[in-house]
């Protein structure tokens, strides 16, 4: 039965693969079988999730290649962590295919959409299922790929085109330090599976130096993937996507690919102080300077892309600061609240006709199932108390004070304030307030598109349960997913958890007070940081900085090396050339000259000897005979001559 | 016959006198051959030759085999040819003196180049 578990990526690229060949013209076809795809491999999932519980870990391998005594295996691992990670991408894919049928519905390539998304889902479920770091790689750049087609989905907008490019280069920057830090894994370990990686590193083999440049080069990819910064600049411009895309790969389980590295490579990781502090150093910076970013943001999908941001920083951070459990259990909360607050955040923009938030207003009188789904989400992200959030979040926080780290909680803290104060800030503009024109003429989703957003209303509510600390230890998600390692277990503090929580309430009341009931000016804050907030809304200027600092230096070199391709290289082919015309015309005067000559000299020849021997033909008789008889005579005297000597 | 000249020249006949003979008639036909003019006169010539080689053959047959008569069926031979040969020569004579007007050898030199 264990063998049931190839079938959870497989299944994707069948439907992948049919839906591509058949699916052109049948766009209805194409959307209900991927999503019945999808939902096979939810329930293969679960049944994974129950293997797992019941039987601990298992996995399977296939020789591929061998050549003497190097042999590369494929195969599927399925433990705790994985089994976690098939729930949750299968779960938000799953539905986020339901709600594309309905969000993309006249879309002139709806068909082609799901195919991409088929795609991806198998690339993410085959980079989580993987049980060695080669097969992991090949399935993230294929998500890398995926994320890339399907940014660009309204390719004919050059934005959406340039956001693609934007992201798949800014990954690959990323990718070529993950590369690099693959090649010395396999040099120096000599196999690229997890348990023999981590063996020998449990074995002490590995210099620490040579641990921890791996490990940090591991890391650079991570920082791309995962938005951190300062590879974070594609994630923003990736929601010129479609909104299910933005839910399903950036805000669910793509970015989350970076995390699961980390989290997949905790043992290697561990072995190295400078690398956990390298990494719980991004992290926090990451958090909080998302978070200041968001706070500014106009665009509704830009506010909930830099809150991605920000909460990858966390989950980043707690596994840099040792906090494995509390970061992958972040990782799933976070991959059902945001996925809603994207596919909600679609509903508004289908309804409402704009992304900017300052066009929207009192959407709840139209569309409440939406604006209440959509509060659920903000209030689980925000740590409100008893939401799936709240668990995953102070976990977190209540893991970096209890272990001394007070400077991390302290920004962690002042971090889940800004979020609250984003969420809010931005439900009370779109949701409550005065109607706005563009308000005026929306309505409610249709039910495909509600009702993903029910489920994962409701997963954002309970999911958090799974980590709960007074949940059993058996069934505690700390236990499902650390497998062998010695995880340290979050004791059940209560200073972090009142002021984190504390935080967070502050937050929502700022944002009620400056938005809901407009008791502060909005500009209040503005004031005080006039210059700050310019910073703040240019995103730091990140993007100009890197305009100048890396594009504009590349383009030079790129028109730097068109001169010499063209002068010198094409003059080295011209060049080629005339010697060969050159050579072909000594060669044709040698023809001409030699060849000929012979050929005429003989025929010249031939005439004049002919002339010659002529003058034998003398017509004279007599003199024939004499000729003939004189020979004749001196044949005769040779014979006598002969037989005498 | 050879005992009959034996007994009119009264010396002893032997086979070199006869090749000596036809050796010397086979010279003088050559001779002719070679330096005569008049077409037919070369025609004659040519018939003195074959008739040396007659007496040569005749002469090596009855002294070497006198039983077995070879030499002279070959004789019989030589003879028709060299009619033969005489008829067609003369007729070729007749045709070129009809084209030439001339049995003169050097006026015949239509092969020269």
């Amino acid at each position: 039965m264990t063998q049931l578990i190839w079938f959870i990526p497989l299944l994707p690229v069948i439907g992948f693969v049919i839906t591509l060949l058949l699916g052109g013209k049948n766009g209805r076809f194409s959307s209900r079988l991927s999503t019945v795809v999808m939902g096979i491999c939810l329930l293969l999932s679960f049944y994974a999730v129950y293997l797992v519980y019941t039987r601990g870990e298992f996995s399977i391998e296939r020789v591929w290649y061998v050549t003497g005594s190097f042999k590369i295996t494929m195969g599927l691992l399925a433990d705790g962590l994985s089994a976690m990670m098939l729930l949750v991408v299968t779960l938000v894919s799953f539905v986020v295919h339901l709600y594309s049928m309905g969000y993309m519905h006249g879309d002139r390539r709806y068909w082609l959409f799901f195919v991409e998304l088929q795609l991806f889902s198998a690339s993410m479920l085959g980079l989580v299922l993987a049980h060695n770091y080669l097969q992991m790689f090949i399935c993230w750049e294929l998500v890398g790929l995926c994320s890339y087609l399907l940014i660009g989905f309204w390719y004919e907008q050059k934005s959406a085109s340039d956001a693609a490019k934007k992201a798949f280069l800014v990954t690959r920057v990323g990718d070529v330090g993950m590369l690099i830090g693959l090649l010395l894994l396999f040099t120096t370990v000599g196999t690229l599976t997890y348990s023999g990686v981590f063996g020998t590193a449990e074995a002490g083999t590995i210099s620490h130096n040579m641990i921890t440049a791996i490990t940090i080069l591991l890391f650079c990819g991570a920082i791309g993937k995962s938005a951190q910064f300062p590879l974070h600049v594609w994630l923003p411009d990736a929601m010129e996507g479609p909104t299910p895309v933005s839910a399903l790969i950036h805000a669910a389980t793509m970015v989350a690919a970076g995390v699961y590295l980390v989290g997949r490579s905790f043992p290697l990781f561990s072995h190295s102080e400078q690398t956990m502090m390298v990494v719980a150093i991004i992290g926090t910076f990451t958090a909080i300077f998302a978070a200041s970013i968001a706070v500014v943001q106009t665009d509704i999908k830009r506010v909930l892309a830099y809150s991605t941001i920000s909460q990858l920083g966390y989950m980043i951070f707690a596994l840099g600061i040792g906090a494995y459990v509390a970061g992958m259990f972040h990782l799933m909360t976070h991959a059902f609240f945001k996925a809603l607050l994207f596919l909600g955040s679609g509903s508004v923009i289908h309804a409402a006709g704009t992304q900017d938030i300052r066009e929207m207003g009192g959407l709840v009188k139209k569309m409440k199932t939406t604006t209440w789904t959509f509060i659920i989400g903000a209030l689980s992200l925000s740590g409100f108390p008893l939401l799936a959030g709240f668990w995953s979040k102070d976990e977190i926080l209540g893991f970096a004070f209890s272990n001394g780290r007070y400077v991390i909680f302290a920004v962690g803290a002042f971090t889940a304030f800004l979020t609250a104060f984003y969420m809010f800030r931005l439900i009370f503009v779109v949701f409550f307030g005065k109607m706005s024109k563009a308000s005026e003429h929306s309505h409610e989703s249709p039910k495909v598109m509600t009702i993903p957003l029910i489920i994962l209303a409701v997963l954002a509510v309970i999911a958090g349960y799974w980590g709960a600390p007074f949940l059993a230890e058996k069934y505690h998600i700390g236990e499902f997913i650390s497998g062998h390692m010695h995880v340290e277990h979050v004791e059940f503090d209560f200073i972090p958890m009142v002021i984190s929580v504390a935080a967070g309430l502050l937050g929502i009341l700022l944002a009620y007070l400056m938005y809901g009931a407009k008791v502060i000016p909005t500009d209040w804050l503005y004031r005080f940081v006039k210059p700050y907030h310019k910073v703040l809304v240019n995103k730091y200027y990140m993007d100009e900085l890197g305009s100048r600092a890396i594009i504009r230096p590349a383009i030079k070199f790129a028109n730097g090396i068109n001169i010499f391709d063209k002068k010198i290289i094409d003059g080295l082919v011209n060049l080629f050339g005339k010697v060969t015309v050159a050579i072909s015309k000594a060669v044709h005067i040698f023809d001409l000259g030699v060849v000929d000559g012979i050929v005429n000299w003989t025929g010249r020849e031939t005439f004049n000897s002919g002339k010659r021997l002529r003058l034998l033909q003398t017509g004279n008789i007599s003199g024939y005979a004499i000729v003939m008889f004189a020979v004749l005579a001196v044949y005769i005297i040779y014979l006598i001559i002969r037989t005498i000597v | 016959m050879v005992i009959g000249m034996q007994w009119q020249l009264g010396i002893d006949l032997k086979l070199v006198h006869f090749l000596v003979v036809s050796g010397v008639l086979f010279c003088i036909g050559i001779f002719g051959v070679l330096s005569r003019r008049h077409l037919v006169q070369i025609l004659m010539s040519i018939e003195l030759i074959l008739n040396a080689v007659l007496i040569n053959l005749i002469a090596f047959s009855s002294f070497t085999t006198p039983d077995e008569v070879i030499g002279q069926m070959f004789a019989v031979f030589v003879i028709v040819v060299a009619a033969a040969e005489v008829g067609v020569g003369l007729a070729i004579i007749l045709s070129v003196y009809r084209r030439k007007k001339s049995v003169d050898i050097d006026n015949i030199n239509i092969l020269k180049w």
